[in-house]
């Protein structure tokens, strides 16, 4: 048994082997991740069982399927590349244009729908940037200590004291107002959040006693970052990211919403609803849609942070 | 095999007025193990009995003394002696729950060792994880799990595997079986033993349990608040007690049986903190049998006897019997 | 047993509701403790020895746990089927329990003093005392109750938090709060547990000696067979939720008669037989999610057979010492 394993190069062709031998230790892709699938459909059962979170991930899901189909559904493309129809402008909602037209006689449903894409964008942009900045700079505090600790923690603590919004508002209106640098802006305030939480959780993991084990067997401190410390850190980053998503939603949004984000005509949910707020209350659709959109992402993807602690984080669990 | 000369490791801590003070975790303690034999250190919690073990292991900062493995002195901590301990020496720890890490499987696990300081990959490096835990009493079939899906005492064979891995000389084995239940508690031990004669390893066994340590050990250690008070053959140490901590520990121990063996009261009070340590014998703040006017003055002397010594003023064969008597 | 038993287990059944299924954890036991008496309650984790004492302190959530059969009677009364208001008045004061980690109960921003005449005001509340206390005498009688468990220097320690006691001064503490109500009946759940052994033998001692002097009953959950034969008069042995020996100490240790019982007891490494071989019992706990029907040793048991399939009642077959198990005792 043992010699037939020896002959055998590599892992992949273990896996392409199909063993027909019953002597044989076959040994599929399936069987060597058993357990992980094991443990997925632990979590997916969890997770089925959790009617708002899997409400929030319905709603996270058909907001990616629209964002990803979008172009190609919308009745009315060239409406959003600064179209001007000034006979049906202000119409409200009817079978045409389901969810009314602007001031210009651009069909809403269209801007929402191809708007979806650019939310989502900036929303995966500034969580994975401030991602890339702050677990990092988490990790390299909690296990160096010392002043570096110090000096990364204070930075931290400065960039936590000033409200983020503000600050971005500063940051954009030093730049200019533009979408990109509105991303740039929210990124670089929302990376203090992945800071204070990686550092926490490396802290705690330092002293485990599988980090301990790791020391007594000569493991590399890189070894430890990054097969110790990291992969047990991903849980609370994910539930943290999936929360943040929704939060950079409305960031981008209150941005557009200031004309320091998205600029008119570009079809950004923010941008539109700053427009549209003189137009209230008596052509309320025109606000109404795109804020219904906003309220609807950021809802889906809180519930399914949610959702998503519960089944990460084994204190929930049992 | 090992030896360890007057090791002392102090921490800075700060006490609840935010002075600066030092605990006194182990002060002075010097261990002399043979090849091949098993040793054990016994004490209650706070006696740095744990602290030792880290210490050879260079997992606790050494303030003072002198650690020698296999003639080779480790006390400098260099990249070579680094390197060389973590190949010779290996820890198990109480607590196996905690010891594995939940994201990687067994396989990962055990092999992490041989991943680490050798060239092994591949097949030679999963028949070798197989051939170990082949050792340990585990079946293939784990190889791919995680540590969820095991019970305390798998887990415990695991981290024993992976311990084993690069076939260390030195074994510190800190208090491997105090998590488990009794019944897994016995199969652990036994292992222990066999695994000790198969492979001639050198254990420095650290635990709170005396009958576990009496089952397992060939020699005992008892330490109290940092220095070990009594030494000797197992046999010696626990038939013949001399220094009184060692009487009133054996006495404490709940007697699994009918009828319960006669035993000294109970000792009074609690352990003093380490950071501040009593003057003279450390033990005689609750010692039944201290002499007045010289254990509160004096640190006591080792009293060598044919088998093992104790630090007891009592057992000096000059002392002026002032006080109070042995029992 | 001329008394009437003081609490009484009738087929007790308790499961608990998770994600994966039902969870029986307790699988019809009936026991009887009698007044003054010292029950030990021996086995491995997983066994129900905890789950057994914290329903009858009502201490476990509802849902998961679930009642599934039986009932509990203490003194005359269903502790499953009493109005809440009675049940709060008996647990606290005619039972009480304390627990492994004595710093879980207390609170550590309070003094210990404080929370100690909390608890005796609170009992008072309850009624039950015929006496009413103001703070100033609850205060006194707190002090009474820390000199009553050999607490050094009372009216300092009425004063200290938490933090500042070790570990057995809390669980002295503990045992105080207790006796406030002024039970009949005293559980303890791994007292010792977290403590070193000279340690436990004081609290072990104390404990025994309160029993006396205040003629409490005594249940002493515990896994360690030492601690049983220290302050025990009776065992019950469980396993998987099922009780397989109930028998007095001397009997436990001299003619131990469940395969579990034995298997336990050749576990533990004797302090007078050193070289003594030790055997494990092979195998693990069954998933009780999905127990093995009847006896729920027979996945593990060398002698069982077919009958094993159906639960052997719990028989007598020595004075003062009842199994659960076919193949013993018929002969």
């Amino acid at each position: 048994m043992v010699g037939s394993t020896n002959q055998r190069t590599n892992l992949a062709t273990v896996m392409l082997i199909q063993d027909s031998n019953a002597d044989h230790v076959s040994e599929s892709f399936a069987d060597r991740h058993a357990s992980t699938y094991r443990t997925l459909r632990l979590y997916a059962r969890t997770f089925r069982r959790n009617t708002s979170a899997m409400f929030g991930l319905a709603i996270v899901v058909v907001f990616l399927v629209v964002a990803a189909i979008g172009p190609w559904i919308v009745p009315f493309p060239e409406d959003a590349t600064g179209a001007v129809h000034l006979d049906i402008k202000l119409q409200p909602p009817d079978s045409t244009h389901w969810f009314g037209t602007d001031e210009v006689g651009n069909d809403i449903f269209t801007r929402v729908v191809l708007g979806t894409r650019t939310t989502l964008q900036i929303a995966c942009i500034v969580t994975g940037v401030a991602m890339l900045i702050g677990v990092p700079l988490g990790m390299i505090a909690g296990l160096v200590g010392g002043w570096v600790q110090e000096a990364i923690m204070r930075v931290t603590d400065v960039f936590l004291s000033v409200p983020g919004l503000v600050l971005a508002i500063a940051i954009v209106g030093a730049l200019g107002p533009g979408i990109v640098n509105a991303m740039l802006a929210l990124s670089l305030v929302w990376w203090p959040g992945y800071v204070r939480l990686v550092q926490a959780k490396t802290l705690a993991l330092k002293n485990e006693i599988y980090v301990q084990a790791a020391y007594s067997i000569g493991a590399s401190k890189l070894r430890i970052v990054f097969i110790h410390i990291l992969p047990n850190c991903t849980s609370p980053i994910i539930v943290k990211a999936s929360m943040d998503m929704g939060m950079a939603i409305l960031g981008a949004a209150s941005l557009g919403f200031l004309g320091l984000g998205a600029q008119p005509p570009f079809p950004e949910w923010g941008a539109m609803i700053s427009i549209a707020r003189t137009y209230l209350p008596d052509w309320w659709w025109y606000s109404f849609f795109p804020g219904l959109a906003i309220s609807l992402t950021v809802l889906g993807f809180n519930l399914l942070g949610d959702g998503l602690r519960d089944i990460l984080d084994p204190k929930h669990r049992d | 095999m090992l030896a360890v000369e007057n090791l002392k490791v102090h921490f800075d801590v700060k006490n609840n007025r935010g002075v600066k003070t030092k605990l006194r975790a182990v002060d002075g303690v010097s261990l002399h193990l043979k090849k091949g034999e098993a040793y054990g250190i016994v004490g209650e919690s706070g006696s740095g009995k744990s602290t030792i073990g880290k210490a050879v292991l260079n997992l606790a900062p050494k303030t003072e003394g002198k650690i020698e493995i296999d003639g080779r002195d480790i006390t400098m901590t260099n990249r070579a002696n680094e390197a060389w301990l973590r190949q010779n020496a290996q820890i198990v720890f109480q607590d196996p729950h905690s010891a594995l890490n939940p994201r990687m499987t067994i396989m990962r696990s055990v092999a992490e060792p041989i991943i680490v300081h050798t060239k092994t990959r591949g097949h030679d490096l999963r028949r070798r994880v197989e051939e170990l835990l082949d050792i340990v009493g585990l079946s293939k079939q784990f190889i791919y799990r995680y540590p969820h899906e095991l019970s305390g005492g798998q887990k415990q064979r695991v981290c024993i595997a992976r311990a084993i891995a690069l076939e260390p000389s030195l074994l510190i084995l800190d208090e491997p079986t105090s998590a488990l239940d009794v019944s897994v508690q016995s199969q652990i031990l036994e292992f222990l033993a066999s695994l000790q004669r198969d492979l001639n390893l050198t254990y420095l066994f650290i635990s709170h349990n005396l009958s576990v340590v009496r089952y397992l050990c060939q020699r005992v250690g008892v330490m109290y608040l940092g220095n070990i008070i009594e030494e000797g053959t197992t046999k010696t140490v626990f038939e013949h007690p001399q220094h009184p901590y060692t009487k009133a520990l054996l006495g404490a121990i709940p007697y699994p049986g009918a009828t319960q063996p006669q035993s000294a009261p109970p000792l009074i009070g609690d352990i003093p903190s380490p950071v501040d340590l009593p003057v003279g014998c450390r033990f005689h703040t609750r010692c039944p049998v201290k002499v007045a006017n010289l254990c509160d003055r004096l640190a006591p002397e080792h009293h060598h006897q044919t088998l093992g010594w104790a630090s007891c003023h009592l057992l000096d064969p000059d002392l002026d019997k002032v006080g109070g008597k042995p029992e | 047993m001329p008394d009437k038993p003081i609490l009484s287990f009738i087929d007790f059944k308790l499961n608990f509701d998770t994600f994966d299924g039902v969870y029986q954890a307790i699988d019809g036991i009936s026991f009887d403790l009698n007044p003054g008496e010292s029950l030990g309650i021996v086995g491995e984790t997983g066994c129900g020895k905890s789950v057994t004492a914290k329903s009858i302190m009502g201490l476990l959530p509802s849902p998961p746990a679930e009642v599934a059969g039986g009932g509990i009677w203490f003194d005359g009364r269903n502790l499953l089927k009493e109005k809440s208001s009675t049940l709060k008045s008996i647990r606290g004061n005619e039972i009480s329990m304390i627990f492994q980690d004595p710093m879980t109960y207390l609170n550590p921003v309070f003094t210990i003093g404080k929370q100690i005449v909390d608890v005796i005001l609170a009992h008072q509340k309850r009624g039950n005392h015929g006496r009413s206390l103001t703070s100033k005498q609850a205060f006194q009688y707190g002090m009474e109750l820390l000199d009553k468990v050999h607490l050094p220097n009372p009216r300092r320690q009425m004063k200290s938090y938490p933090h500042e006691l070790s570990g057995g001064m809390r669980q002295r503490v503990l045992i105080a709060m207790a006796l406030s109500g002024q039970p009949k009946l005293l559980i303890a759940d791994e007292p010792t547990t977290a403590l070193d052994v000279t340690i436990q033998a004081q609290i072990l001692e104390l404990i025994s000696e309160l029993r006396e002097q205040l003629n409490l009953s005594v249940i002493m959950i515990t896994h360690d067979l030492g601690v049983v034969a220290t302050v025990c008069d009776r065992v019950l042995v469980m396993y998987a939720g099922q009780i397989v020996e109930d028998a007095s100490i001397k009997q436990l240790f001299n003619n131990p008669s469940h395969p579990y019982t034995r298997g336990l007891l050749q576990a533990v490494p004797d302090p007078a037989k050193p070289n003594k071989k030790l055997k494990g019992i092979p195998g693990a706990l069954p998933n009780l999610l999905n127990p093995p029907i009847g006896c729920r040793f027979q996945t593990r048991c060398s002698s069982a057979s077919e009958k094993c399939t159906r639960m052997p009642a719990l028989n007598k077959i020595r004075t003062n010492q009842k199994v659960a198990c076919w193949n013993v005792g018929t002969t």
